[in-house]
């Protein structure tokens, strides 16, 4: 790979670690060893079901918080500070830049979700007193909630590519939650008619299906996810986050930094 | 080969709430800067500098025109490895290091790492930050961070340097090494162009300045050039402490101190003063065209734009 989005991603994972935002990892250490040790005590059979539940929601909420809350700034704040013009005054291309922030970020949040991830199957292990083969499920939902903050991350950049910290923040929030509640707006989708149906189903397509990449359930309760499954869910995640980074760079590409 | 030539670069911004409002930052602006020269692009907050500066770094997209850098389209990425920048009030990745900051842009810049180590010890030491280098740069002054960053506008060792206010947030200490610093580019063969609206910086470096108002160039040429032509008087310094009346008699203006006279007048009456000083026999010191200062003729340009519409290059 150009060695050039390699620094830039790399100095991006440098200054969240620096910035503290791996802080967020004491908050999720304390909250997932609360929980278990609360579980212990009140739970009786469901121990395990609780605390996947809750770890793994936990892990994906935190992980999107960070992607939101950093990945609108990525852009932005290097034109509000000036910090990019020691950067694009260098052999450096507008799309290198992009993509290499988006690399330094993704790369910032795998490393959170391994750590967090590290959490859960400690917390596990605490209130089951031991790992069985079904736990081993619980690496494919976290492998879809990277696949979720992939998305994020490229949304978040591609807003952060034309509009204010603040105004991304929402756009990618709203788009978060509407995400989310996909599959209904598919199911709404298939029994309305007329304009509707062509505007709920363009919609549906358009916007970021999370509901697919949301397995924390059926992992809760031991059901088998399928292969063609994760390659369907890798296959979308990557082509979703690659046209959301076309459009930050295809923006920033004309953008003049005043 | 012109390390710079300037062909009619233009910006105008769209403003307003729908953009429908043109306002020109820059009218076309043509200007060519030798190789090797230290150029000053002077002109009062607003006049268009930082707009020209940004748009020769690709920063900003002008709305017509074209430039070329070092013999190649100013566009092209090789271009920038050959250049430095220093923008106005510059700001850093603030939870790095110097030695950081500078090892990263080096990495951008493509400065093998072989070289970087030395090179980085080498500007850090030229601008004075060695004792600081392993200091964040949130904690620095505005003068250390002004001089991180001419740090990593000549780290690469670029032919050509573009520095946007340079000496903006240094002390009379730190003026003064910039400024040996630019002469230091200029021995060794790099070309330095540099935007300022201090004009004594401007004065004491410049081979040759540009002064340029609301978005148009006013002047442009050495500083002797821009300033000799200005009054066409001459000042004559003659040791006495009198004024003869044959001196009164030509109309000169004088002024006794100590054990000489001052006088001016007019070129055209140079000679007739020299004879009457011969025929008094007073002994003359000097004899020298009296120039304005870079700054009388500055505002008088800002002052004439005012009321004149047209060019004056």
């Amino acid at each position: 790979m150009n060695s050039r989005i390699l620094h830039i991603a790399s100095n991006t994972f440098r200054e969240a670690v620096r910035d503290r935002v791996l802080y967020n990892l004491i908050a999720f250490a304390v909250l997932i060893s609360g929980a278990a040790i609360l579980v212990g005590e009140i739970s009786i059979e469901i121990e395990r079901l609780v605390v996947v539940n809750l770890g793994l929601t936990a892990v994906s909420l935190f992980g999107v918080v960070i992607a939101i809350f950093i990945g609108i700034g990525l852009v932005s704040k290097e034109i509000e500070k000036r910090t990019l013009y020691t950067v694009l005054s260098r052999p450096v291309r507008r799309w290198e830049f992009i993509v290499g922030k988006f690399l330094g970020l993704a790369g910032t949040l795998v490393v959170n979700t391994l750590f967090m991830a590290i959490g859960v199957f400690a917390a596990l292990f605490y209130v089951a007193h031991k790992l069985s083969a079904p736990d081993a499920l619980i690496v494919v939902a976290l492998y879809f909630i990277i696949l979720e903050f992939l998305i994020i991350c490229s949304l978040s950049l591609l807003f952060s590519s034309f509009s204010t910290p603040l105004l991304s923040a929402v756009f990618a929030f709203s788009l978060f939650v509407i995400g989310s509640f996909a599959d209904d707006l598919r199911g709404f989708a298939r029994v309305t008619h007329g304009i509707t149906k062509w505007f709920a189903t363009g919609a549906a397509y358009l916007l970021p299906n999370f509901s697919a990449l949301n397995v924390i359930s059926a992992v809760a309760h031991q059901k088998h996810i399928g292969v063609q499954l994760i390659l369907q869910n890798t296959l979308y995640a990557l082509v979703y986050a690659a046209m959301a980074l076309s459009g930050a760079v295809l923006i920033f590409e004309r953008r003049n930094l005043k | 080969m012109p390390a710079i030539e300037i062909l009619g670069l233009e910006k105008t911004y769209m403003v307003g709430f729908w953009r429908k409002r043109p306002k020109r930052a820059l009218k076309p602006l043509h200007l060519t800067v030798e190789t090797g020269e230290i150029f000053g692009f002077l002109g009062p907050n607003g006049a268009g500098k930082t707009t020209t500066l940004k748009m020769l770094m690709g920063l900003v997209f002008p709305t017509s025109g074209t430039a070329r850098i070092l013999g190649q389209e100013w566009t092209e990425p090789s271009v920038k490895a050959q250049i430095g920048f220093l923008p106005e009030q510059p700001y850093f990745y603030d939870y790095l290091t110097a030695h950081e900051l500078l090892n990263y842009y080096g990495q951008l810049s493509g400065v093998p790492a072989i070289d970087r180590k030395h090179r980085i010890e080498e500007v850090l030491q030229q601008v004075g930050l060695t004792d600081v280098k392993g200091v964040q740069l949130r904690k620095f002054s505005k003068g250390m961070l002004q001089r991180a960053g001419i740090a990593q506008a000549i780290l690469h060792d670029p032919r050509l340097v573009f520095f946007d206010e340079p000496m903006s947030g240094l002390d009379p200490l730190g003026r003064r090494e910039v400024r040996d610093l630019m002469e230091q580019l200029k021995q060794r063969g790099k070309t330095v162009f540099f935007s300022t609206h201090i004009l004594s910086d401007a004065e004491a470096l410049c081979d040759r300045v540009a002064i340029i108002h609301k978005g148009e160039l006013r002047g442009v040429g050495t500083i002797e050039e821009l300033t000799s032509t200005v009054q066409g008087k001459v000042e004559i310094i003659w040791q006495g402490t009198v004024v003869p009346a044959s001196m009164k008699a030509l109309g000169v203006e004088c002024h006794v101190s100590g054990e000489t006279v001052r006088g001016v007048l007019s070129e055209r009456q140079q000679d007739a003063a020299i004879d009457a000083l011969r025929r008094e026999r007073m002994r003359l010191v000097s004899i020298t065209p009296l120039r304005t200062s870079l700054e009388s003729y500055f505002v008088e340009k800002l002052q004439h734009s005012e009321t004149t519409a047209g060019t004056l290059v």
